[in-house]
Order: C-alpha cells, then sequence, then structure tokens
C-alpha cells in the first residue's frame, strides 16, 4: 500500500459497531450520573505524591580524563556546570546515531514507493542521512574535548531515547509507507532544530566559540533538513490526494556537509 | 463441521517445519480485522504457553518421556512464536492488555454455558465478573492517562462498566483454592474447559508480569501489579479444577486435545483468510501430536487412549459476544465471594481475605484510583469533558 485506502473494513469507531448502542448504554448503567466525574481528585492527588516522591533517572558521568587540553576546555566554563553541556550534547549524539538509523530505513522504503514529483531522490535522502552522522562525529569529538565518555548514555539521552522510540516504530514497520514514515521525519527534524538551537546559544554563553560556530553550521544543515523533508511530505499529501503541486518554493537545494 | 479425531491423524511429526520468515509473518490488521480474530491469536498464544508449560514440568518428573516431550515441545514453542507474532507493531501493551481482558470475560463466559456441572459453571462466572472489572479499570487507565478509546480495541462487543470491584477480588490463597472435577466421571469438555482457561489466565498473568514495569506513568505500574497478583489467584483458582490424580500421560493427552479442541474452534470461526490457514494448519499439527501421545500411552502406561478421548469433540467456544449471559450474571453474583472453596454471600467471606486485601489496599487501591467516576464513552471521557467545559460547568 503507498497511500491511505477508503474501505469500509475498518472496524475501530463506533458508528462500525452493530452493538454500540448497547454498548453505551452499558456503560452508563454501570456508572451512573449521580457517580460519574472527569475529575478523578484522588487520581491527581496521588499521582501528584508520587511525582513529588520520585528518584531521578540517573546522573551525567563525570569526565573520564583531565589531560591538560581538557582542563583548559572546563577552565573556560569555570564557573558553569559542565554537566549541563556534556548531557545536551550526549543527548544530540544519540539522537543523531538514531537519526541516522531513521534515514537509513527510510531509504529502504523509498526504493519500494512510488515517489511523486516533488519528492526525493535517493541521493537527497542519503546526502541527509551522511550529514546526520557527520554531525554524530562532531558530537562525539566535542564531549572528548570535556573529558566526557561519549558511549556513555546521559538523563536527557535516556529522555530522547525514550521520546524517539515512536519514530523507530513507525519507520521501521514495513506496513507504514513513505509518507506515514516522512510524518515521523518532521517530528524529527523539529526536534532536532530546535535542540540545536539550545546547544549552540549554551555553547555561546559558555564562551566555546570553536563548538558553538560549528554547531550553527550544523544547525543551518538541520534547518535544510527540516525544510526538504516538510516539502517532500507536503508534495506526497497533495499528490495522494489528487491535488496539483502547492504553489511553494521547491525544495531547497542540499546545503554543502561540514567538513 | 465435525470431526473424527481419532481416524484423522493430521500430520506427522518430521513434516511439521518451519521458517524464520513463517514464524514472523505479517500480523493482523488492528483496525480492519474483527475483536475476535485477536481474542484467538491471544487465546491460542495461551494455549501454545501452556503446552510448553507443562511440558517442561513433564519432563523434569519423566526421564522416560523427556526424547518426545523435547521433540514435540520445540514444534509448540514454534506455533507459539507464529501464532503470537501475529499481534501487530501498532498494537500497544495496553491495548493488547484490552485484549487479554477481552479473551477473559467472552471465552470465560462462553466456556460458563458450555460447561455441565454447575459448580465448575460457578467457578467460571466468578472468575469472569472479576476480568469484566479488571477490562473497566484498564479502559479508564487507558483513557485518563493516554487520552485513547479501548471500545477501539473492543469494537462494542464487551461492555466497559464495574464488575467485582478488583479492590475486593484480593483473597487468602486458601480463599483461591476450588474442589476438582473427577477424572473417572468427569465429562471431557469439563476437562478442555479447565485446561483452556487456565491456559488463558497463566499467560494473562506472565504477560503482566512482563509488560507492567515498562509502563511510565506510576499508577499504571501499580494497578499492573495489582491485576498480576489477582491473575495469580486466577490461576491457583483455575489449575485446582483440574483432577490432580490424573497422571502424566492422561495430563499430556487432554493438554493436546484441548490445543485440538481449540484451533477446531478457531477454524470454524475465523473469518480473516489468512488465520484460517494458521488455524487449519495447526489443527492437523496437533492432531498429529495427540495420535503420537496416543501411541505412547499404549506403550508405556499399556492403556488404550480411546477411554480418555471423545468420539466427538464439544460444542465450540463461541466468539461472539456474550453481553446479555454476562450482564445477567453481573446482576445476579457480583456480590458474591469466596470461603474456602465455596462461592458464598458477601457476608459468608472468611476473615482470612478480608484481613488479606486490608494490608493490600491499606496505602490506596490503585483500580480505584484510576476508575473513580469513570465513565466510558465513545471517543474517551475528554468528549465528555469538553462538553462540560463549552457549557462552563468544568472547575
Amino acid at each position: 500500500m503507498t497511500q491511505p485506502e477508503d474501505g469500509t473494513r475498518n472496524r475501530t469507531g463506533i458508528h462500525t459497531a452493530k452493538d454500540a448502542k448497547q454498548a453505551i448504554q452499558g456503560a452508563a448503567e454501570g456508572t451512573p450520573d449521580s457517580a460519574r466525574t472527569v475529575e478523578p481528585r484522588r487520581l491527581t492527588e496521588v499521582r501528584g505524591e508520587l511525582v513529588r516522591e520520585a528518584g531521578s533517572l540517573g546522573t551525567v558521568p563525570r569526565p573520564v580524563t583531565l589531560k591538560g587540553t581538557v582542563k583548559a576546555t572546563i577552565q573556560t566554563i569555570k564557573g558553569h556546570s559542565p554537566a549541563v553541556l556534556v548531557d545536551l550534547l550526549a543527548a544530540r549524539l544519540a539522537f543523531e546515531r538514531t537519526g541516522t538509523r531513521l534515514y537509513d530505513a527510510l531509504l529502504i522504503k523509498h526504493e519500494a514507493a512510488h515517489i511523486p514529483p516533488g519528492g526525493p531522490g535517493r541521493d537527497d535522502l542519503e546526502l541527509i542521512r551522511d550529514q546526520e552522522l557527520r554531525h554524530m562525529g562532531l558530537l562525539s569529538r566535542c564531549l572528548e574535548t570535556l573529558g566526557a565518555d561519549p558511549t556513555a548514555v546521559t538523563p536527557a539521552a535516556d529522555v530522547g531515547g525514550v521520546a524517539g522510540a515512536g519514530l523507530v516504530a513507525v519507520v521501521a514497520d514495513p506496513r507504514v509507507t513513505f509518507t506515514q514514515a516522512l510524518d515521523a521525519m518532521v517530528i524529527a527534524e523539529l526536534a532536532d532544530n530546535d535542540a540545536w538551537v539550545t546547544l549552540a546559544d549554551l555553547a555561546d554563553r559558555l564562551g566555546m566559540d570553536e563548538m558553538a560556530a560549528d554547531f550553527r553550521e550544523a544547525l543551518v544543515e538541520e534547518e535544510d533538513h527540516l525544510a526538504r523533508v516538510r516539502a517532500w511530505l507536503n508534495a506526497a499529501i497533495t499528490a495522494q490526494a489528487g491535488l496539483s503541486p502547492s504553489p511553494q518554493p521547491p525544495p531547497p537545494e542540499a546545503h554543502k556537509p561540514i567538513s | 463441521m465435525s470431526l473424527d479425531i481419532i481416524n484423522e491423524k493430521g500430520v506427522p511429526l518430521d513434516r511439521q517445519t518451519f521458517t524464520w520468515k513463517e514464524l514472523a509473518g505479517p500480523p493482523f490488521s488492528k483496525l480492519d480485522d474483527d475483536a475476535f480474530t485477536r481474542v484467538r491469536v491471544i487465546l491460542m498464544n495461551g494455549i501454545e504457553s501452556e503446552a510448553l508449560r507443562f511440558s517442561h514440568a513433564c519432563a523434569r518428573m519423566n526421564g522416560d518421556l523427556q526424547a518426545t516431550l523435547a521433540r514435540i515441545r520445540r514444534i509448540e514453542q514454534h506455533q507459539q512464536t507464529l501464532v503470537n507474532w501475529l499481534l501487530p507493531a501498532d498494537q500497544s501493551a495496553l491495548e493488547t492488555t484490552i485484549g487479554f481482558e477481552q479473551v477473559a470475560i467472552e471465552v470465560t463466559a462462553s466456556v460458563a454455558q458450555n460447561e455441565p456441572d454447575p459448580y465448575l459453571a460457578q467457578v467460571y462466572r466468578f472468575g469472569m465478573l472479576e476480568d469484566f472489572d479488571h477490562l473497566y479499570r484498564y479502559a479508564a487507565l487507558m483513557d485518563r492517562v493516554e487520552g485513547r478509546d479501548a471500545n477501539n480495541i473492543l469494537q462494542c462487543y464487551t461492555d466497559i462498566r464495574p464488575g467485582r470491584p478488583t479492590s475486593v477480588e484480593h483473597r487468602a490463597p486458601a480463599d483461591d483454592l476450588r474442589n476438582p472435577y473427577d477424572r473417572a466421571s468427569a465429562g471431557v469438555v469439563s476437562k478442555l474447559n479447565a485446561l483452556t482457561i487456565t491456559a488463558g489466565e497463566h499467560q494473562t498473568h506472565d504477560y503482566y508480569m512482563t509488560v507492567g514495569p515498562t509502563f511510565a506513568d506510576p499508577i499504571a505500574r501499580q494497578l499492573y501489579a495489582e491485576i498480576a497478583s489477582i491473575e495469580e489467584q486466577h490461576v491457583t483458582q483455575y489449575e485446582s479444577l483440574i483432577d490432580p490424580t490424573e497422571t502424566w500421560l492422561e495430563k499430556w493427552l487432554l493438554h493436546e486435545l484441548c490445543e485440538v479442541y481449540n484451533y477446531w474452534s478457531c477454524l470454524s470461526q475465523e473469518p480473516n483468510p489468512r488465520l484460517k490457514q494458521v488455524w487449519d494448519r495447526f489443527l492437523a499439527y496437533e492432531l498429529g501430536h495427540l495420535h503420537a501421545v496416543a501411541d505412547l500411552m499404549k506403550n508405556v502406561e499399556r492403556r488404550d487412549p480411546a477411554e480418555l478421548l471423545p468420539t466427538t469433540l464439544p460444542a465450540p467456544i463461541h466468539y461472539e459476544s456474550q453481553r446479555d449471559f454476562v450482564t445477567k450474571v453481573l446482576s445476579d453474583e457480583v456480590g458474591l465471594r469466596a470461603n474456602g472453596t465455596q462461592i458464598v454471600p458477601a457476608d459468608k467471606e472468611g476473615q482470612q481475605s478480608i484481613e488479606a486485601r486490608r494490608i493490600l489496599n491499606a496505602e490506596g487501591s490503585p483500580s480505584e484510583i484510576i476508575a473513580e467516576g469513570y465513565r466510558w464513552t465513545p471517543g474517551t471521557e475528554l468528549d465528555h469533558r469538553f462538553e462540560l467545559l463549552e457549557q462552563g460547568r468544568m472547575m
């Protein structure tokens, strides 16, 4: 299947069930109006209590090495918390690793898909995939500069992994179409764009000028990814709906990869 | 559709083979397939899971049977894989949980009506009302934590409303034991019913124990812990219905017969042609297992398996909504409790069970907390909340 089908087989809604009336009546008998509430106060209270009692996901590992160059770098951000920067760098690194795999999976779907005018060629996807991989390499080097271990999972990286698990589940499912997968990629690129802005700003404010410059360059590429994925998704949806292409600018030219 | 289990020999063991691609074949559609297709897949996974569980226990106690047990068990494990892998990846653990409870309600309700022994039938009705309440609690969880409608899974076949409150289902272990059927006098349907429901409940317990800790929401984690505990009680209850004096080979033969019976039930009612082929193929495989074990019984116990096997199978499990039956049982029996092996009115419940749940519920009851004032509404409770918001009646 390459696009959504109209069909009479979908059974999830109330209007396709012959016993809908009985189901609604049964629920109403089971919880009469006098007992019904949509504001379960105890649930809110207990969830609040458990949030207050909860521990954390874990910690950011301390630097694994304190060689001269690392000491000099740490010195630059003295007075501030290097752990925050390490945590965000590790989160981006994890996200770029997964991002590379998402584009690997998207390339496989691309092979089997009918790509409408305005959609990506294989080389477009490969270019983005390789840029994600280069970003990964950049982040890994940055973490080493700070004496941090690029193989460790920090709390922010862990949260990103949980949040991104749904994206992987969408793109990996062979029943999900190329267009449906592009929808997930827009979510990934939106999150990635915002995170690179945060990272570049933080590096700037901590006086890590070289890193900040690299991150700004990566951000330009990520902005390009988002614009292109959005345009491809738009082209696919427009074609599926049987409409003529939207009067919008064509997908931008790919940004030159960072070295 | 009758089946001559004596003369139908099925597929010989050496022709029961699989490839990895077959084992992990395409799943059914969560959106388009009938809810009872999911019910059958979940139940048959439980039946195969029980086949493995029994086979391992038997092997540990019977050295002379180990080789044949291992041979058949390998096939059963692959059958279970193929069946379980029919579940689609877009069906979340909570959605699968809703499916598990639908199995527990609809299949147990069908079994209760097929059961000729009044005591056993009462035990099935008793357990069914408890699973009925679990469905309501999980539906509230799905709605209130995820904003999703459990009826997308149930497809209006099963009501979402309170049953015997989960918070009062916690009992002392002695109050979960029941009297077994008598192997000599019980009809084969009673034996098949007990094995089927025990298998279903056991996999339900194991599933909740596996997926419970994967939930992030703290009330979800508590609710899975609470309901898994009751599923363990249910396994205790239903397995105690099985006559413990059956020989190992007798139990093995009945397990294979139970698998034949259940695949045959599925085959007779499955609308999905691809799944129908699966049920047909595995019915033939199980007939092969049944005859292999029957031969073993002749050779090892010098006993004629025909004395245990029926000439025709009992009426199949009815894969259709049992709403009218469930509603009547709910109305008549929701107030019942257990005391020892007997199902009794609430005021006759033993002090041990009352004390056991007082301790468990002392810091709050997750099943009560999640479902406070909950009424299922098509499209989620949020539709009603939206109406109240529009009317300016929300806090």
